[in-house]
């Protein structure tokens, strides 16, 4: 059995951290559009999985509801740059500040009240159904009819006002990926990160050695809920459509915690290991199926739960945490 | 000077008077046992004074500062350690992840909990297993940590609960020495409950005997071994 790795990765853990990122920046340049919306969406679901790990997989509070993080970012950034004209370079600011707020807020009811385990899980999905519900009678942002943004022009990439490219759209989200890869790396090297694990691992010693356990765990909430918002923001204006019951539906709850799951969680690459194994395989079975002429609604759910069954399984804690070892970065046993 | 003074300390479990009327004094820099039979309160007053449930009655003040009430982690930043009798190792951090958990009470910076966590794995013999999930350890192993990772939050009085049971007389031997180092070279202060009467009478200067929650017996080790009332109700049972 291996803990959850968090430690410095070692120089060659940097080098093939380097090499992928390398890999990662060139591919837009060989790859056909459609590879590219792949990846795409194996970026996004890495980057909403390392933000759902943060709680989860560092400071071990579940929450089944990220989409509420997700779904308040994009309609934030959405809201103001429809009706007000503040571009999401801008509009982010207050994507996090509303996110935060309803973070607290769970956080705060949870924690002061002692509600912990399934009950907090039960709690996340409330608010967000609840809020999904909310937007759904929320006329100002087109309610359950859904909220539009004029589809961009593509002759030039605006970062901005993010209008642009499928490629500008791509590079914006590696940096957003990497970027929370090492804030996480960062956090996981400090006290914080220390903190977290231990009242991951067993809250009564945690206040016992001094950890104002309270205190930590809101910190984990915000800082989650904050990094899921920028996915949002991210979404709003790569899809320029939201529906409440899409972008805040269950199903995305559960669509953000899959990759960290199958990957490793609470290690710092599990999250962008699981979304590539999962989408690359959900990609493959839809093109097999496509080709092959069936049609199966709700196919690609089935596939997801047949994953997450293999994994629980035959690798308990996730992909990552077995690779790691064969490739020898496991500097546990090395320093 | 009394470091901790327990005042008249009180708790019922739904009726069941778990703790009743407890006082006694820790003197800076001694070592106090705190021993009864199974059930008597002492794990209780652990709790007590380390601010796991607050007291239905009566004080605890540290170094003259009323700390009744304050939560654990307010507690142990006043500068008290302590570990559990059901030990509570962070199953999937490495041991000396464990310990340097402990020492961030005092030392912000990683680099340095690390140096102290290991001074401290070196002191108590566990050094050779630092990078060990502490899921894989022993249970004296275990209990060893307990007391690594305790020491680690920098504390002025250690509650030890039970920390030598389930050793081989040798490993008692040895934890006792190591206590005994520390109480003599840094000082610090020790109440320790235990019902290892070996360790007890190596290491206490006073012992405080607790009865159905009840203070029955206070004083040197000589005095108390011979208290009728402790020989009929505790001590007697065991071979001495
Ligand atoms: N959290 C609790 N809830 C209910 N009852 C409790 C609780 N903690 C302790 N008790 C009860 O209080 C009494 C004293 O228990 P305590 O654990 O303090 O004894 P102890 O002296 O530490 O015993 P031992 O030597 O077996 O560890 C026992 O009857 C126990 O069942
Ligand atoms: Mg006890």
């Amino acid at each position: 059995m291996s803990g959850p790795r968090r430690a410095a990765p070692g120089g060659r853990a940097r080098v093939l951290l380097g090499l992928l990122l390398a890999l990662l920046m060139l591919l837009p340049f060989v790859v056909n559009p459609y590879l590219l919306s792949v990846l795409t969406l194996i970026l996004y679901l890495a980057y909403v999985g390392q933000a759902w790990n943060v709680m989860m997989g560092f400071a071990g509070q579940l929450s089944l509801g990220h989409s509420l993080y997700v779904g308040l970012g994009a309609y934030v950034s959405a809201a103001l740059f429809v009706h007000y004209g503040v571009p999401p370079a801008l509009g982010f600011l207050a994507a996090i500040l509303v996110a935060l707020v309803f973070g607290a807020a769970i956080g705060f009811l949870a924690f002061r009240f002692g509600v912990s385990g399934v009950y907090f899980a039960l709690l996340t999905i409330a608010f967000a159904e609840f809020t999904r519900i909310g937007f759904d009678h929320f006329d100002w942002v087109g309610g359950s009819g859904g909220f539009f943004l004029k589809v961009a022009q593509r002759d030039y990439n605006d970062l901005v006002n993010l209008r642009g490219s499928p490629e500008m759209f791509y590079y914006l989200l590696l940096a957003m990926t990497a970027g929370c890869f090492l804030l996480c790396h960062r956090l996981m090297q400090s006290r914080i990160g220390f903190y977290w694990l231990a009242i991951r691992e067993d809250q009564e010693a945690a206040q016992a050695v001094g950890i104002d356990v309270f205190r930590y765990k809101m910190l984990a909430v915000m800082l989650s809920a904050a990094l899921a918002s920028l996915a949002g923001v991210f979404t709003a204006f790569f899809n320029n459509n939201l529906f409440p019951f899409q972008i805040f539906g269950i199903e995305k709850s559960i669509e953000i915690i899959l990759g960290p799951i199958i990957g490793g969680l609470g290690t710092l690459f599990g999250p962008i290991l699981g979304a590539f194994v999962l989408t690359v395989l959900a990609e493959g079975l839809r093109g097999t199926m496509e080709a092959l002429g069936v049609v199966l609604p709700g196919v690609k759910q089935v596939f997801y739960g047949i994953c997450l069954l293999f994994v629980i399984m035959f690798l308990p804690h996730g992909i990552w945490p077995s690779l790691r070892r064969r490739l020898g970065l496991d500097s546990d046993g090395g320093r | 000077m009394a470091l901790l003074e327990v005042r008249g300390l009180s708790k019922s479990f739904r009726g069941l008077k778990a703790v009743q009327d407890v006082s006694f004094d820790v003197t800076e820099g001694e070592i106090l046992a705190l021993i009864g039979p199974n059930g008597a309160g002492k794990t209780t007053c652990f709790n007590l004074i380390a601010g796991v449930f607050a007291p239905d009655q009566g004080s605890v003040r540290l170094g003259g500062m009323d700390i009744t009430g304050l939560r654990p982690d307010q507690v142990c930043r006043a500068g008290i350690g302590r570990t559990f009798q059901i030990v509570k190792p962070f199953q999937q951090l490495s041991v000396e992840e464990n310990v340097i958990v402990g020492a961030l009470n005092r030392l912000h910076d990683v680099g340095a909990a690390r140096e102290r966590a290991r001074e401290i794995l070196e002191m108590l013999g566990l050094a050779a297993k630092r990078a060990l999930p502490a899921a894989s350890l022993t249970l004296p192993e275990r209990k060893c940590l307990e007391v690594a990772r305790a020491m680690a939050t920098g504390p002025k009085l250690l509650l030890l609960d039970e920390v030598m049971a389930g050793l081989r007389p040798t490993e008692t031997d040895h934890m006792v020495g190591v206590f005994r180092r520390l109480n003599e070279e840094t000082g610090l202060t020790i109440l320790l409950i235990e019902h290892v009467m070996r360790a007890v009478m190596a290491l206490a200067g006073r012992i405080v005997v607790l009865h159905h929650g009840e203070t029955i017996a206070e004083g040197g080790p000589g005095e108390v071994v011979r208290d009728p009332a402790v020989l009929e109700c505790y001590l007697g049972e065991e071979a001495l």
